[in-house]
């Protein structure tokens, strides 16, 4: 079993245009993931975006219209004090493919085993404190 | 000593270069005494004793007899566990998926 690298597959019932736009439109981005970012998403450029005290950088990497986008960043979960500007960023991909009734979606989050161990054990205690009771919120909306 | 201790308490045992190379040595040549443990490491005994200790007390490594040696070996269950944080941060991916779908299905 990796421990650097996550992925998901979905299958969303929707045109993969529809889906790309959902992606690539730093709006449409914000409204789904839930977070207000600064500008549009273009390879290279670093958008800013908020949720409150939750604050992101987004660099990002590679766009290819209606097939692939990708971005760097500070994984979760981010304490709003801490500086991580010195620290390794993982890498996030969505690609999108045709299927029957809809597009399939694969994102993966990589580059874990970069993250310095100290890191990952303050984001098990951030977890323990706050996410946790978030994802069961975000659970019982989405269902 | 607790053998169930929280998650930063398992992280901040592991943040350590020296803890992590005996953990790497373990993984690698198996179960090693203290002695064979220090070997060329420019680390003395009682150093090395220190840290297999505080990797034991968070039930990263354990001690056991063979023959007449005492010898240090991993606990792998335990370092599965370190899994658990790519767990936390795939279920937010999944709830973040599953808003998107709700987004581009319902728009």
């Amino acid at each position: 079993m990796s421990t650097d690298r996550i992925e998901k597959r979905v299958v969303l019932r929707a045109p993969r245009s529809r889906v790309w736009r959902a992606i690539a439109d730093a709006k449409e981005f914000g409204t789904w993931f839930r977070i207000t970012l600064d500008g549009a998403f273009a390879a290279g450029r670093t958008v800013r975006g908020s949720h409150g005290n939750f604050k992101v950088e987004m660099r990002v990497e590679r766009i290819e219209p209606e097939r692939y986008f990708s971005y760097r960043w500070h994984p979760y979960p981010k304490d709003p004090a801490t500086d991580y500007s010195g620290e390794p960023m993982t890498l996030v991909e969505f690609t999108l493919e045709e299927v029957e009734g809809g597009t399939a979606l694969t994102i993966v989050e990589s580059g874990f085993d970069r993250v310095p161990l100290a890191r990952r054990a303050e984001a098990f205690r951030m977890n323990t404190e706050g996410w946790g009771g978030q994802i069961k919120n975000l659970a019982a909306y989405v269902s | 000593m607790s053998r169930s201790p929280n998650a930063a308490v398992l992280f901040a045992a592991l943040g350590d270069v020296t803890r992590l190379s005996l953990l790497r040595r373990l993984s690698v040549d198996g179960p090693l005494s203290i002695t064979r443990l220090s070997e060329g490491t420019g680390v003395t005994r009682q150093a090395i004793t220190k840290h297999l200790h505080t990797l034991g007390d968070v039930g990263l490594v354990r001690h056991a007899r063979r023959g007449r040696e005492r010898v240090w070996e991993l606990e792998r269950k335990r370092l599965e566990k370190a899994r658990v944080y790519l767990d936390q941060i795939a279920a937010q991916w999944d709830a973040a998926a599953g808003r998107l779908k709700a987004f581009v299905e319902n728009s």
